[in-house]
């Protein structure tokens, strides 16, 4: 059991409170916040994401949070972001005008007017097994996918997860401390709490490390 | 790939499942969150609560059944029934549904899809329609013009349970929720509901094939057969069924087996214990 505590960054997008329990279950210790002290501070940061890219792009800039978000990425802050708060990373999405956050090079693009949209429902994850969030995950497990838009990284290292549907696409990302998912692992069942739990003991090796060499 | 969804739909009677579930011992059958986590054991892909109290306090009662639900179900789930406004969305959103089903409402006032589509995300906006065929015109007006049922129509809007015609064209109405940005519809056969005979594979099929979002099939499911004719036949994204999964006629696990069987893509059924 890990006491990890996790400021989920609050910006008015939908439902949290399904983070949080699932987050609770597996022992962390989450905290809504929109304060941007408190997410630099913090143990480990989660980004969610609910609704539209400008909506939320909008929503972070009022509350004086894009800046919190990329120093707590930059200066190795353990950072999971999910759906739109992996897609946000990114430069620009199709999905609208705003520029993004901006921390990776890459699109984010619309799925094929061919597919039902949004892609929703259960789908596979291939996964790089050396990744710490996927141990014990079972290779090829099935997530929960709700998405209309997909990232489209400027480069192959950051991905860590593919998914198929119409065309094989980025479903997780991950570099140094950070993790971010197209799927919602609060939604994924048992599979999805596993990852959580890997985040959590994730973080607090590293929050260790970080303690023992500061910057 | 993406798997066709087995969806257990439960009705909720302030605070309370009614149709109760017989195939297991529960402490307490009628308790909405041990039932919830009982079907997301038994493998089930995501639920759907239908609210059907009538009485003007049942909102708070339903907020707070999801709040408790939210507690202990990862998978996600749909609340409907009764839901008129931006608020009550946002109140049973908050509580922690992932999506929100709007039906009479959205028919009264189809800006109320768009609206909720932009607040909340048109994923979180499932809009459920029911069906009736068409038997020579309809008594009533259609409010939007556009939609009202013509010769060709084949199903027909109703509103209130099921009750009230509205002389909307079914298919019509599905292709303007998805363009108002519903993201997914639920469509039920008010025809096939309650007879176990099977969904109504035509109008699945109709309007699966006219809209770019989603389709769950609902109405008629009395076999696994049926579940398969809906998701190959009638073209549905997923299934939605109450009788044959609560009365302990097939296990989730069955119906996924079967399924399975018959080439159809299905989250397998997780062995529990083991974690």
């Amino acid at each position: 059991m890990t006491h990890c505590r996790v400021a989920v960054i609050d910006y008015g997008a939908g439902n949290l409170r399904s983070v949080t329990k699932a987050l609770e279950a597996v022992g962390g210790q989450p905290s809504l916040t929109s304060d941007p002290q408190e997410i630099q501070g913090a143990q480990a940061v989660l980004l969610p994401g609910v609704g539209a890219c400008d909506a939320a792009m909008e929503a972070l800039k009022e509350r004086g949070l894009t800046g919190a978000v990329r120093r707590a990425i930059l200066s190795g802050t353990p950072f999971f972001g999910v759906c739109l708060g992996l897609q946000l990373l990114f430069e620009a999405s199709e999905e609208g005008a705003a520029r993004c956050l901006g921390i990776f090079r890459g699109q984010v693009r619309r799925f094929s007017h061919e597919l039902k949209v949004p892609h929703m429902g259960w789908n596979q994850v291939h996964f790089d097994e050396h990744h710490p969030v996927f141990a014990d995950v079972p290779q090829d497990s099935y997530f929960y996918f709700v998405h209309s838009y997909y990232a489209d990284p400027g480069e192959s290292s950051l991905v860590v997860g593919t998914t198929s549907y119409g065309a094989e696409f980025c479903s997780a990302v991950a570099w140094g401390n950070l993790i971010a998912t197209q799927f919602h692992p609060e939604k994924s069942g048992a599979v999805g709490l596993q990852l959580y739990r890997n985040f959590l003991t994730f973080a607090e090796k590293t929050n260790a490390l970080r303690e023992q060499y500061p910057q | 790939m993406l798997t066709k969804r087995i969806i257990p739909c439960l009705d909720v009677d302030k605070g309370r499942v009614v149709k109760g579930v017989s195939f297991v011992d529960l402490r307490d059958a009628g308790d909405p969150a041990e039932l919830a986590s009982l079907y997301d054991r038994e493998g089930a892909d995501e639920l759907v609560f239908l609210d059907i109290t009538a009485s003007a306090d049942a909102r708070a009662i339903m907020v707070e059944m999801v709040q408790r639900v939210s507690e202990r179900l990862f998978i996600p789930f749909t609340v409907g029934g009764g839901l008129r406004s931006i608020e009550d969305i946002r109140q049973v959103l908050k509580a922690g549904a992932d999506k929100a089903s709007l039906n009479t409402a959205a028919v009264q006032d189809p800006a109320l899809v768009r609206e909720a589509a932009r607040s909340f995300g048109g994923a979180n906006i499932v809009v459920a329609i029911d069906a009736r065929r068409v038997h020579g015109g309809s008594s009533v007006q259609a409010g939007d013009p556009s939609l009202a049922l013509g010769t060709d129509s084949r199903w027909e809007v109703y509103t209130h349970g099921g009750r009230r015609p509205t002389g909307t064209d079914a298919v019509k109405w599905a292709m303007r929720v998805a363009e108002l940005g519903a993201g997914e519809i639920l469509l039920t056969s008010m025809d096939c509901d309650g007879h176990a005979q099977g969904y109504d594979l035509e109008l699945t099929r109709a309007v699966a094939e006219a809209v770019p979002v989603p389709v769950i099939a609902s109405g008629g499911a009395g076999t696994l057969e049926h579940l398969r004719q809906a998701l190959v036949e009638g073209k549905a994204d997923a299934v939605l069924a109450a009788s044959i999964f609560h009365y302990g006629q097939y296990r989730i696990s069955e119906a996924k087996a079967y399924l399975h069987q018959h080439g159809i893509p299905v989250r397998p059924v997780a062995v529990h214990g083991a974690a």
